[in-house]
């Protein structure tokens, strides 16, 4: 194995010159790329930038228009990801893809199971390894499990033992923090960097810059699918980052305007869902933002569902401008005015086979409507409206929504549930995959929103998001509100000492 | 124009082209196919497939499906002949058929929605429990002897025309259906529904409530088809229209309504509907057994859910080449 301070002048993984496109899109022009053993690289760039079709291009999923793969030196052709697999590279994707019906052991070993004699997969070494893995990532997850069902953070995590299950040579992780939260970022960088030191090579995406700097020693940035420069980290800012991956200088990340709150227009009372959450209590008035923290598991989702009626609730109230919600109605909430941008876009944000336009289209049927009909040039002016605005990236509007990049997704999700202009506003995990610039721009979008009068309770597991834009940040542990905390004493250490419950 | 709709159109113009080809072969090649009385024959013969595959159409785009269709027919005929044989008037007997058909249909919706079992599952159940009621109330009794007058309007034809009475007021109906299905909310969330369920619960879609409404619609036109039938052929027994829901599921899939949901058009399955009532047509004329037909319907229900796939296959294979000759990015993709 190659020592991490010696990695000589031979990459183990190279691209060379690669170009791909999808019809009139080219998602990379020219790429190239070499990836060291003993070192973490990092891919940036905005979102549709090409780093997910680079990766995908490199693992077989995608076939190149023209260049190369080089593993060791040698050009290969992998013809699908069983192939990339074969020669020793994980990959984990941007979005899980496991199978609901299955088990979290099945999915990590899927294919390729412990035996015993008669070939008959053995169950109890499959749960063993499983449980082994789930240690090493820090987490608590039964291997028995159904993947149905599974937060999108507990997905990723399974997505990330099942890479981290084979002794891969290079490792290559597509925004695989996306919904985590600080300490389990910690635990899964503990197992890149162990990795790193046995000689791995990893490739790592991500939009949180503090996590690149963390981990990362070099970095290739791509701009509109062309490759832009490969450096080393060190020495850099993350300014000049992001000038590399935008092209121009980024104004505040986190545009916090002062508002003086009005009115309570969301208030939660003693909200109960048995096993799941108890006893959740808050409000939140006109022209704030709520932060809501906690670990991943600790309830923040379930509460967001219950409150805009996707689950039931078992007790407790919820009123929207002193409107008393029926239980379990999404319907009669967005009536009253309240919205959720839910954290799993593909599966509740988005029909993934629709149009941008139908998506967004979605939550205005009752509006752009005459005389019964669909107004179909309302609903398309609505549509494009809020698409400009949000500036989504993309080539037509009625094209399907699942050609677009993460982020784009992400942008028409919110764009959906912006146009309903609505007065309590609900976001999980809002910048999801949602690349630094329009991070700015979302955050602006939000401080806006709540300016103009907007209630919004914000979810997120990314912390600076949270310490930077929340009046207020509710805390939650195992279920329970633990604390709340006021902007001028939210620290990293206040929340993570409520949320882990060692201040409660 | 959206992939979706793209390849539906294409399917559709496949369908349609097929339609002309089936039409204009029987009208050169079968004896007796092009005069006014046998199209008129088609026409009626092929109405009960027609009348039931509007709600089915609906129903599979949210994905689901209604296989007891032909048994509520069936029993709504048979409930018509006893109570004709009661001596009740027929006035009011036809309300109370419907009625039977929406308590049937909802019935139907009430499982799938509230216990949320697949529709599958349970509507090959009620098939064969409807059916059987059928059979408990009619017996083996055949009921012919209706007012000459309905008789003669599910049978009879306007004037020397190929046009059946019965044809206008399934205008009406298509009319209303196509309106309903790509005109209104109410058919743009059939579509979120079938597509992704459950983003169309977040979008605030009352998924219950309108899959609810769509089997309860189903079995309301289920049983004015087992009126009809009843009428149309002058016989009202247990077993009518067995079978017909192969007919149904074999047109609308036919006619591109992707057995998955959220994409279809109703025009193509009225085109699915009607070429498959024509192919029907020519075998009688050309003495096919009734066997032979069913195989061929069969065939069709495989050809159909084959199809529309193969055709997306070569649709995507050509994007791939488009693509790999793209000059500029500049250049929109052309639209085929
Ligand atoms: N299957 C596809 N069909 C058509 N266009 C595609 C497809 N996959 C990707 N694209 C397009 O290619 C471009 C690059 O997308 P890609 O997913 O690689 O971006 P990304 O850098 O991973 O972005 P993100 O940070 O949002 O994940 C985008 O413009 C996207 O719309
Ligand atoms: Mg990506």
């Amino acid at each position: 194995m190659t020592h991490p301070s010696d990695t000589g002048p031979a990459p183990v993984l190279a691209l060379k010159g690669i170009s791909k496109s999808f019809g009139a899109v080219r998602a990379l022009r020219d790429v190239s790329l070499e990836l060291f053993p003993g070192e973490v690289h990092a891919l940036a760039g905005e979102n549709g930038a090409g780093k997910s079709t680079l990766i995908k291009t490199l693992a077989g999923v995608h076939r190149p228009d023209a260049g190369q793969v080089l593993l060791d030196g040698a050009p290969v052709v992998f013809h699908g990801p069983g192939d990339a697999r074969d020669a020793g590279i994980a990959v984990i994707y941007q979005e899980p893809t496991l199978f609901p019906d299955l088990s979290i052991a099945e999915n990590i070993f899927m294919g390729r199971q412990p035996r015993r004699a008669l070939r008959r997969i053995d169950h109890r070494a499959t749960r063993e390894a499983t449980t082994a893995l789930m240690k090493r990532l820090g987490v608590e997850l039964d291997p028995d499990r159904p993947a149905r069902g599974l937060s999108i953070a507990d997905q990723q995590i399974v997505e990330i033992a099942k890479a981290l299950s084979f002794d891969a040579r290079v490792l290559i992780m597509d925004e695989p923090t996306a919904a985590l939260t600080h300490s389990e970022v910690a635990r899964l960088f503990g197992v890149v960097r162990a990795l790193r030191d046995q000689g791995a090579a990893v490739l790592f995406i991500s939009h949180r810059l503090e996590e690149i700097f963390d981990i990362c020693r070099r970095v290739t940035t791509l701009r509109d699918g062309a490759w832009i420069a490969s450096e080393p980290l060190d020495g850099m800012t993350e300014d000049d980052l992001i000038r590399r991956m935008v092209g121009r200088d980024l104004a505040e990340l986190y545009p916090k305007q002062d508002v003086t709150p009005g009115e309570v227009a969301l208030s939660v009372r003693r909200l109960t869902r048995e096993g799941v959450f108890t006893d959740v209590s808050f409000d939140v008035r006109r022209g704030e933002i709520v932060g809501l923290a906690g670990l991943v598991g600790a309830g923040r989702t379930e509460v967001a569902r219950a409150v805009f009626g996707i689950d039931r609730r078992d007790a407790g109230e919820v009123e929207v401008d002193g409107r008393r919600l029926t239980n379990g109605a999404p319907s009669t909430a967005m009536a009253a005015g309240l919205a959720l941008v839910p954290e799993d876009r593909r599966a509740q944000g988005l029909v993934m086979d629709m149009s941008i336009e139908r998506n967004i289209g979605l939550t205005g049927l009752g509006a752009t409507v005459r005389a019964g009909l669909m107004d179909r040039g309302a609903e398309r002016s609505r549509s494009l409206d809020w698409a400009v605005k949000l500036r989504v990236k993309y080539a037509r509007i009625a094209d399907t929504v699942n050609t677009l990049s993460g982020g784009n997704q992400q942008k028409v999700v919110l764009a959906k549930w912006l146009a309903t202009r609505p007065k309590v506003l609900i976001v999980d995990e809002p910048t999801r995959g949602i690349d630094v610039g329009t991070k700015a721009e979302v955050h602006r979008l939000l401080s806006q929103l709540a300016a103009d009068g907007v209630a919004v309770l914000m979810i997120s597991s990314d912390l600076p998001e949270v310490l930077g834009m929340a009046d207020r940040v509710l805390v939650m542990h195992e279920g329970r509100l633990t604390a709340e905390i006021p902007r001028t004493d939210a620290t990293e250490e206040t929340v993570m000492a409520a949320a882990t419950g060692r201040a409660a | 124009m959206p992939d979706s709709l793209t390849r539906a159109v294409r399917w559709d113009t496949v369908v349609g082209a097929l339609f002309v080809v089936v039409l204009l072969l029987s009208f050169t090649t079968v004896d007796g196919f092009g005069n006014a009385l046998n199209l008129s024959f088609l026409i009626g013969n092929t109405l009960p497939i027609a009348l039931i595959a509007l709600p089915m159409t609906l129903l599979v785009v949210s994905g689901e499906i209604d296989l007891s269709v032909a048994s509520t027919a069936g029993l709504s005929g048979a409930v018509m002949g006893a109570l004709w044989n009661q001596g009740m008037a027929i006035e009011t007997i036809i309300p109370l058929c419907l009625l039977l058909g929406v308590v049937c249909g909802l019935v139907n919706g009430l499982l799938v929605t509230r216990l949320g079992l697949p529709s599958l599952a349970v509507t090959i159940g009620t098939l064969a429990a409807y059916r059987g009621i059928a059979q408990i109330v009619l017996g083996s009794d055949a009921v012919t002897d209706f007012p000459s007058a309905y008789l003669d309007f599910a049978a009879g034809r306007i004037g020397d025309t190929f046009v059946p009475y019965a044809f206008l007021p399934f205008l009406v109906l298509l009319a209303i259906a196509v309106v309903a299905l790509h005109a209104t909310p109410f058919g743009r969330s059939l579509f979120a529904i079938g597509a992704g369920e459950e983003a169309a619960r977040f979008a605030g879609v009352r998924v219950r409530r309108q899959k609810l409404i769509l089997f309860t619609v189903t079995g309301l036109m289920s049983a004015l088809t087992g009126v009809f039938w009843a009428l149309h052929y002058a016989s009202a027994r247990y077993d009518n229209a067995t079978g017909l829901e192969l007919s149904v599921v074999a047109a609308v899939l036919l006619g591109g309504i992707d057995f998955d949901g959220g994409r279809g058009t109703l025009g193509g399955a009225i085109a699915g509907v009607f070429l498959l009532g024509a192919l029907q047509n020519v075998m009688s004329l050309r003495d096919v057994s009734a066997q032979s037909q069913i195989v061929v319907t069969g065939a069709l229900l495989v050809l159909s859910v084959l199809g529309p796939r193969v055709a997306r296959q070569i649709a995507v294979a050509r994007a791939g080449r488009r693509a790999a000759t793209a000059p500029d990015p500049k250049t929109p993709a052309p639209t085929s």
